[in-house]
């Protein structure tokens, strides 16, 4: 009677913990970062990409497709972009689960969903997960970079409880607390996207492992408004256009060449 | 017979409905509402085959309450409006369907507009500047036609209502006596005497 023990998976302990759900967090506080900040006139995204290699096939990520290397950021809706942490799997399937929801709501109410109300579906889930004999939780974080015209622009983040909350600014996975403390110190109210996305990669540069950003190991995203074509405008960076921003911003990989040659 | 009009303005919605429930050629009440305050900045105008009207608009306004308290905000009266047409398309291929006609009027409060659908029970949803259902549109269409001005004043609006509802009772064989009418903007909804 296997279901004897299973059912068990996600009980209080006798000092009134739930193991499975710590673990699960403790399973994402060792992903790779995913960094949100909040600005006036947009949401900017960045994450730290584990898989990488030189063996690594990601012609698909170079061409093709809406951008990003399908690890850790996904456009939910046309509105919302998704940037994960935790368990790669478990957050494929949330995604598609995210994406179905949104598209549910677009045909009920020939609207785009609200991003909070997109957050709470995913969490309604999720906590539907720690509460079920014989499964265990998504090992998942996500951040929701979203617009909508009730609360305009938005960032949620929702971890493997269920629970959800709104940021101005805030990172989820590794060194989340070194980044948090650095964001603290650095954000300020009615930052621009152009100043977001500089406070972003700088973070990002001092709480990633490498000492040197580069599009192999980071994905980026940044949701603003086309005023032009009155819609929320998503765009998640390719490899190349990455690596443009990083020498735009002035982080990008110095050639070891140029450096030999210069000393 | 029945009748009822709506019209925007500059930041409103006037939305007006006869107020006779008549069964056969017998007058029954002439003290009926047929605008339903859907939400705080949301009204419905239904007519129709009576029970049909009643009871979809009840169900319309149950289920919207549930959303509101549901998801902390309410629908947008777009959101709306793509619901409740919804919900008439999904009854008309049902066994049996519901034949009621509404104007949808409400106050956008994300984007601070009003905004009027005129829907018809073959889930037909137009967003139009004025509208009407019933024999009275036969008149009222061509003067609204003339005389709205999506920037009037309410005055000026009330004023154009005023003479679509005269209009019906000079021309029409069976014309309604009397009509409510209720007016949606950014405070909310309320009842107005004309």
């Amino acid at each position: 009677m296997a279901r004897r023990y299973d059912s068990r998976t996600t009980i209080f302990s006798p000092e009134g913990r739930l193991y499975q759900i710590e673990y699960a967090m403790e399973a994402i506080s060792h992903a790779g970062t995913v960094l949100g900040v909040l600005a006036k006139d947009g949401v900017v995204l960045a994450a730290e990409k584990r898989v990488t290699g030189k063996l690594l096939d990601l012609s698909g990520a170079k061409e093709g497709g809406y951008g990003g290397s399908g690890e850790k950021m996904f456009l939910l809706n046309s509105n919302v972009i998704g940037g994960v942490a935790g368990i790669t799997s478990d957050a494929n399937s949330l995604v598609n689960y995210a994406r179905t929801v949104a598209q549910q709501h677009l045909l009920q109410y020939n609207e785009d969903i609200p991003v909070e109300l997109l957050a709470q579906r995913l969490c309604d889930m999720k906590q539907g997960y720690t509460q079920y004999g014989g499964l265990r939780p998504f090992g998942v974080s996500l951040l929701y970079a979203g617009y909508d015209p009730h609360y305009q622009f938005q960032l949620y983040h929702s971890d493997p409880s269920g629970n959800y909350s709104g940021w101005k600014a805030t990172c989820i996975g590794a060194n989340n607390g070194t980044a948090q403390s650095l964001l603290k110190q650095e954000y300020k109210d009615d930052i621009s996207v152009k100043d977001a996305i500089g406070l972003v990669l700088r973070v990002m540069s001092k709480t990633m492992d490498s000492t040197t950003l580069g599009s192999e190991k980071l994905e980026f995203a940044v949701l603003t408004y086309d005023e032009a074509a009155k819609a929320p405008k998503a765009k998640i960076y390719k490899p190349s256009e990455i690596d443009a921003l990083l020498k735009s911003e002035g982080l990008a990989k110095k050639d070891e060449d140029t450096e030999m040659k210069s000393t | 017979m029945e009748t009822s009009f709506a019209l925007t303005g500059k930041g409103y919605v006037i939305v007006a409905a006869d107020t006779t429930a008549a069964r056969s050629i017998v007058k029954m009440k002439v003290d009926e509402d047929k605008i339903k305050e859907l939400s705080s900045h949301l009204l419905m105008a239904y007519s129709g085959e009576p029970g049909d009207t009643v009871q979809f608009a009840e169900y319309v306004e149950r289920n919207i309450r549930l959303y509101q308290i549901r998801n902390l905000y309410p629908l947008r009266p777009s959101a709306a409006a793509s619901w409740v047409r919804r919900s008439l398309a999904e009854s008309l291929r049902s066994r049996n369907s519901y034949t009621v006609s509404l104007l949808l009027g409400g106050y956008d409060l994300a984007t601070h507009t009003p905004n009027l659908y005129w829907i018809d029970y073959l889930g037909t949803s137009v967003e139009v500047p004025f509208a009407a259902h019933g024999y009275g549109s036969y008149f009222a269409l061509s003067l609204l036609d003339r005389y709205h001005d999506p920037e009037a004043s309410l005055e000026e609006g009330l004023a154009t209502l005023k003479r679509c509802i005269d209009e019906v009772s000079k021309r029409l064989v069976v014309s309604p006596g009397k009509y409510k009418v209720k007016i949606v903007d950014k405070d909310g909804v309320r009842e107005v005497e004309l």
